[in-house]
């Protein structure tokens, strides 16, 4: 089928692709060899699924080169990359629920005879498409009907059924059973049997090195390394993943007090499909404290912080200075001293289209200086905003201004500042610096080390591992809903922090 | 930290009028004005258009509008009109403040009107009191009609939309039960037929006689309070916050479960006022002919009109109760009546046009503002 058997079927040069305020990729080279699986690894945040974008041509790279086959081609959009023979497997499958495998399959490329759907023809299409793979579905079922497997399969056939030779499959394991890998995965060694190629993104390192040929690692938005699962094992990778050196605490003094300020005691959060999002997680964290919590996106963290707000179901016991808030709504944890910076300022935390002053009020509005009776009252609303703005350094004309109106790291700095002004017992930090620039990210960890000083309790979720090292005094690692492991921020090393990160050290252990 | 201050004296007055807050929020009411005007200009002239092609003048028919619309009686009638439409579109726009849709309004306030006649014409009250007793049942009959589908929002997760419209068919099999059953004076016959009348202390005044009722002051107090709670209380900032972004307020501790079943109360308390001024003004009960139909509806489009601001209910309220003051002049000019609904109906869907285009370019222009402003502080 090929003219160029052993060629490259992908060769991705210099690309680098800046978003508003944040490189996401940078000087990213990846050559991927025609009829091989290829591994492109690397923590959350690490770039991979921008360079995916940037390949199926969801987006346009600032500068670089895409080759296909060996021909420089331009991907404006999706269908420039089906048209070039590249098709993408996304993580959250897009399917129409009430319609048939068949149809939905055959959705956007029917084949038609005068202008009416040939479904004979596409049906035995279908048939010996699903022969040479090796799957068997029933094309007439609804795909409501179907579990998670069979769906990623529909998926993949459709992509096949535009004539895809390159494939790219975003975390495809990450939603399925054990059975349904292994299946997933002998798919796709007759597929590159057969001629295909197929680009895996994953971080889940036992499978890459299972069934990859190449593997292509990335770290902070750029490629650092081309290998080989013939060539590194788990823990070489998973250094590879999070760097060779950690970054090293700067001149940290301890504060950590005797008091207990937050205990979270067995704390489980129901998740989708019955597993638990959170199991028995219980740690404590002390007055002038800060612990991190590390871990790949995704492991439970949002729902360990959520669950703690009081914003999601739990079962277990939160308890902020000595006062147990398991049956607390979220308005009584908040009078009760617990603060919350959440993981998206724009979609958790603002209101884009209200005031400054509006949105410093926000959560506070109950306060007795910020009110008068039932109403509130303006001039201290905004006489506190304007207080915020200058100590937390908010660039702004002034508090009247909409909160869409500020770069990314100002709007942190106002929910940043609208929480510590509070002087909070406890502090849930998720991700407080993500996103923005240095200046603002070094400001933010100067209050967020003058609270700690004063005694305030931290609990700090973060995928900077800058920032998890230099901040906490102890460092938590999630892993599938588990604290997995407690480690010390000063003397952990990459591999360590790696395979707890990845899991592997469970695999390792049995 | 300088770059907070404002110099006193004139300087600082010119700076609060150029940079301040009060500078911005006057610009943006200035430009929402203004474009609003633009869009009934614009209305107005597919309108002429409209008319034009089926055969009518347009400038007699515009001339025919404004000579009736200068005379103190029409102006008096316009006031009349727009009364009940204040209240409905003060209901829908305390939903419409958190982006809850009440599209129930009318059964609210059919129910509301039923109930409150009903139990105004039972008692025996000194004059004030007796009025102040019907309005406060009313209101608490429009907010327990809406609170089933706040109830059912919250509860089942069922759209205030479906569950509102679906309410409204239920509210007029309800209303016609009660009536046939229960409520309904059988000593009247024929097209007449009414809840027994009230008696006198339950009558509310008229301002000026025979045409306009005490009812428009209460709707003016009514929106009035409408724009303290919202935008002054802790209630209203609630309901705006979780409005403005349903998860950031949820975050912030503000229920939206809680929030939702309060703001239809309130809505529909408000709705159930709309009637009020036929029941207590001019019918002195309630009646299947005599109690007016379809306010509910006409209390969305005025309060999309008025962009769910007090003020701009009051406006937009005055202008929908004008075209219609208008609309037996302009048949006996040969004008048909449908016309005037078609106008209205064409003034909405262009305002509600031209301001999306004016709040998003006012959007580029506030955040361009912002950066220059901080071009200038930090250089």
């Amino acid at each position: 089928m090929s003219d160029n058997p052993g060629g490259l079927a992908v060769e991705l040069r210099d690309i680098s692709k800046r978003f508003p305020g944040v490189i996401a990729n940078y000087e990213v080279d990846l050559t991927v060899r025609r009829g091989t699986i290829h591994a492109v690894v690397g923590e959350n945040g690490a770039g991979k699924s921008t360079l995916m974008k940037t390949l199926y041509g969801m987006h346009q790279p600032d500068t670089g080169t895409i080759a296909i086959n060996g021909a420089q081609t331009e991907m404006r959009s999706p269908s420039d990359a089906i048209g070039a023979g590249v098709g993408m497997v996304h993580q959250h499958f897009m399917l129409a629920d009430n319609l048939t495998v068949l149809e939905n399959i055959i959705l956007g490329s029917e084949p038609s005879n005068r202008g009416v759907i040939d479904l004979r023809a596409a049906r035995s299409r279908l048939t010996e498409l699903m022969a040479s793979v090796g799957t068997e579905l029933d094309l007439d079922t609804e795909v409501s009907e179907l579990g998670v497997g069979e769906r990623q399969r529909v998926e993949i056939l459709k992509v096949l059924f535009r004539g895809a030779q390159i494939l790219i499959l975003d975390e495809p394991t990450a939603v399925l059973v054990p059975d349904e890998v292994d299946e997933l995965f002998e798919t796709l060694k007759r597929l590159v049997a057969d001629g295909a190629t197929v680009i895996f993104i994953s971080h889940k390192l036992d499978e890459v090195l299972q069934v990859s040929d190449d593997i292509t690692v990335m770290r902070q938005g750029t490629t650092v390394a081309h290998t080989a699962p013939t060539e590194i094992d788990r823990s070489g990778l998973a250094e590879l993943m999070v760097g060779s050196e950690l970054p090293s605490p700067a001149g940290r003094t301890s504060t950590i007090g005797e008091e207990i300020r937050l205990e979270v005691r067995d704390l489980s959060v129901p998740g989708a499909e019955g597993r638990p999002a959170v199991e028995s997680a219980s740690f404590t964290v002390r007055a002038g404290e800060i612990v991190g919590v590390a871990g790949v996106e995704g492991n439970g963290q949002f729902e360990l912080c959520t669950a703690i707000a009081g914003l999601r179901p739990s079962t277990g016991s939160v308890i902020v200075d000595g006062r147990d808030l398991a049956h607390a709504n979220t308005r009584e944890r908040h009078r009760a001293g617990l603060a919350y910076i959440p993981f998206d300022r724009q979609r958790e935390g603002l209101m884009l289209n209200a005031p400054l002053w509006e949105n410093t009020l926000l959560g506070r509005e109950h306060e007795e200086s910020l009110s008068k009776g039932p109403f509130i009252d303006a001039e201290a609303a905004r006489a506190s905003s304007v207080s915020i703005i200058d100590r937390f350094g908010v660039l702004t004309p002034n508090e009247t201004v909409p909160a869409f109106a500020l770069s990314g790291g100002n709007q942190q700095k106002l929910v940043v500042g609208r929480n510590l002004v509070t002087e909070p017992a406890v502090l849930i930090a998720a991700h407080p610096t993500r996103g923005i620039d240095v200046g603002a990210q070094a400001a933010i960890w100067d209050e967020i080390r003058q609270a700690r000083d004063s005694g305030m309790a931290v609990l700090l979720v973060s995928a900077d591992l800058e920032e998890l090292i230099g901040l906490s005094d102890t460092l938590l690692v999630m892993f599938d809903g588990h604290i997995t492991a407690r480690l010390d921020p000063d003397s952990v090393t990459p591999s360590e922090l790696g395979t707890h990160m990845t899991g592997t050290h469970l695999e390792v252990t049995t | 930290m300088s770059k907070r201050e404002r110099p006193g004296g004139l300087a600082g007055l010119l700076s609060r009028i150029t940079t301040g807050s009060d500078a911005t929020a006057m610009r943006t009411s200035l430009t929402t004005v203004g474009s609003s005007l633009v869009a009934v200009a614009i209305a107005l002239t597919i309108c002429a258009v409209l008319l034009a092609v089926t055969g009518k003048n347009p400038i007699d028919a515009y001339a025919t509008i404004i000579e009736t619309g200068a005379s103190g009686n029409k102006l008096l009638e316009m006031l009349r009109r727009a009364t009940p439409l204040i209240f409905s579109a003060t209901a829908v726009a305390i939903g419409f403040k958190m982006l809850i849709f009440n599209i129930g309004v009318e059964g609210q306030y059919l129910f509301a009107a039923l109930v409150a006649a009903e139990a105004g014409s039972r008692v025996s009250l000194p004059i004030v009191i007796h009025i102040a007793f019907i309005l406060v049942v009313a209101m608490i009959a429009g907010a327990f009609w809406a609170s089933i589908a706040g109830v059912l929002k919250v509860r089942k997760n069922v759209h205030e939309v479906i569950s509102t419209i679906m309410l409204n068919y239920i509210a007029l099999s309800v209303i016609q039960w009660l009536f046939e059953n229960f409520f309904r004076d059988d000593e009247v016959e024929g097209l007449n037929i009414k809840t027994t009348l009230l008696p006198d202390s339950a009558r509310m005044p008229d301002i000026v006689d025979g045409r306009l009722n005490g009812m428009f002051i209460v709707a003016l107090a009514t929106v009035t309070a409408f724009w303290v709670i919202v935008y002054r209380s802790r209630f209203g900032f609630r309901l705006r916050a979780s409005g403005f972004n349903a998860t950031a307020a949820e975050t912030a501790g503000i229920s939206a479960r809680t929030m939702t079943i309060i703001a239809m109360i309130f809505s529909g308390a408000v709705a159930g006022l709309v009637a009020m001024s036929s029941v207590l003004g001019e019918a002195f009960a309630y009646g299947p002919n005599a109690t007016p139909i379809g306010f509910g509806f006409a209390g969305i489009t005025v309060a999309l009109l008025g962009r769910n601001h007090p003020v701009g209910i009051v406006i937009a309220a005055l202008l929908f109760g004008f075209l219609d003051s208008t609309s037996a002049e302009l048949q006996l000019a040969n004008v048909p009546n449908s016309i005037v609904k078609v106008m209205q109906s064409i003034i909405v869907l262009t305002v509600v046009i031209v301001n999306e285009a004016t709040i998003r370019k006012l959007n580029e222009r506030t955040a361009e503002q912002a950066r220059a402003d901080l071009a200038g502080v930090t250089s």
